[in-house]
């Protein structure tokens, strides 16, 4: 198993969203969550990230080994697009771009800086920096955004590679995209309203 | 840590990255002094190593807002938390490039716009000493303020308001390593005094500037 969730709660500004969220990712295949806007996926992946910790259970396999994209795609706009590339690359102690940059098409924009690129052109790049950390886990928050067909159809065939390679993924979408994986509606997992027992929780 | 100082660094001297935007404020305040004090320079030369220090000072102030904002307004800052580079090693190579791009150039130039303030002839070298070692303790302090101001809109004015009273003491003794330098009096005291803050600073902020910065970024 590569990345384990146990009973899961996730908070949002000190609120639970999601409770008892359990799922299991094995190598080789994506999970895709599903849900209505504002139930707690974007949460529940910044807790996989490890950006914030969950308020119970436990997560095992997150340490050191996953890349998140968010919705920011974490760009800079004076920066060409190899340079953002070769950051990433750097920062995660690597510096191989051009799989990615070509399993992206942007091999032709590598010299343009990232600002005078259009928003799909933007969105690839932004996918494409999964590649070059080199982690075995993307944790990808609605992924497809402002990509049209064509980059749909580059992302998956992307993250199919991935998973061939003996990687995972989490994604949170609303289209298909023809994985080999499972689909978690998370709104199964829906919080429900509790009361404060302790005065001081208020203000955490 | 290297690739996120040379980025940095590559920032900030492209298009619209406020390289020089602090000398160039630095060198107005010097040169707006004169005009409001009037052109007294035995006055001028005795106030000299305070205006200095304050100028300087504030200049730094000046692009505290940019260290950790860009980065958060872009996402770059959730991205950066979740590669393997440790929290506190970030907000230090980001006040080291602070320093660089803003501190070090004002500590090069301070020498020159001494001479605007008729600074007297034995300060130029303690000024600068006491700059070189105080500016860093001004960019490791508000990169502080910029972790614990991350995320708010319009946080500029906050960070500032958070940011001046935490500079006072390297302030009293830059400033004073800079006037009794020019005045031929020892330094030793204030020397030491502003070495050990910027040490202080540089080893235990970075720690509390990490924590502040994964509770914002929740």
């Amino acid at each position: 198993m590569i990345l384990q969730a146990d009973t899961l709660t996730v908070t949002r500004g000190g609120i639970p969203v999601l409770e008892e969220v359990s799922f299991d990712l094995p190598p080789e295949r994506a999970l895709v969550l599903r849900g209505p806007n504002g139930i707690g996926k974007t949460t529940l992946l910044r807790t996989v990230a490890g950006l914030q910790p969950p308020l119970k259970g436990t997560l095992t396999g997150a340490e050191d080994r996953v890349a998140y994209a968010a919705h920011a795609d974490g760009l800079k706009s004076t920066l060409t697009v190899a340079e953002n590339l070769t950051f990433w690359a750097r920062v995660f102690g690597r510096d191989e771009i051009a799989p990615a940059l070509s399993a992206y098409e942007l091999d032709a924009l590598q010299t343009r800086a990232a600002g005078q690129l259009s928003a799909g052109q933007k969105r690839r790049l932004g996918l494409a920096r999964l590649m070059v950390t080199g982690r075995p886990v993307w944790v990808l928050d609605e992924p497809t955004v402002s990509l049209d067909r064509g980059a749909v159809a580059l992302f998956a065939a992307a993250v199919r590679a991935h998973l061939a390679a003996g990687g995972a993924a989490l994604i949170a979408t609303h289209i298909d995209l023809g994985l080999d994986g499972d689909a978690l509606d998370v709104s199964q997992f829906r919080a429900r309203p509790q009361a404060h027992d302790d005065f001081d929780e208020v203000f955490l | 840590m290297i690739p996120l100082l040379k980025r940095d660094l590559a920032l900030a001297v492209r298009a619209g990255g406020g390289f020089g935007l602090g000398l160039a404020f630095f060198l107005i305040v010097v040169t707006l002094v004169p005009f409001a004090v009037g052109p007294q320079s035995e006055l001028l030369g005795r106030i000299a190593p305070g205006i200095l220090w304050l100028g300087a000072l504030l200049a730094c102030l000046l692009s505290l807002d940019r260290i950790l904002a860009l980065d958060w307004e872009d996402g770059s800052l959730d991205l950066l938390a979740t590669a393997p580079l440790p929290m506190e090693g970030i907000v230090s190579v980001k006040a080291l490039a602070h320093w660089l791009t803003t501190g070090l150039p004002l500590v090069i130039a301070a020498p020159v716009f001494g001479v605007l303030l008729n600074l007297a002839a034995p300060g130029f070298f303690w000024l600068t000493l006491s700059l070189l070692l105080g500016t860093p303790a001004l960019s490791v302090i508000g990169t502080f303020g910029a972790a614990l101001t991350v995320g708010l809109k319009r946080g500029g004015l906050l960070l500032s308001l958070l940011v001046l009273p935490l500079y006072v003491p390297t302030l009293i003794f830059g400033a004073e390593v800079a006037r009794r330098g020019a005045e031929g009096m020892g330094v030793e005291t204030p020397l030491m005094m502003l070495a050990g803050i910027s040490l202080a600073v540089i080893a235990l902020l970075p720690f509390a500037s990490a924590a502040v910065l994964r509770v914002n970024l929740r």
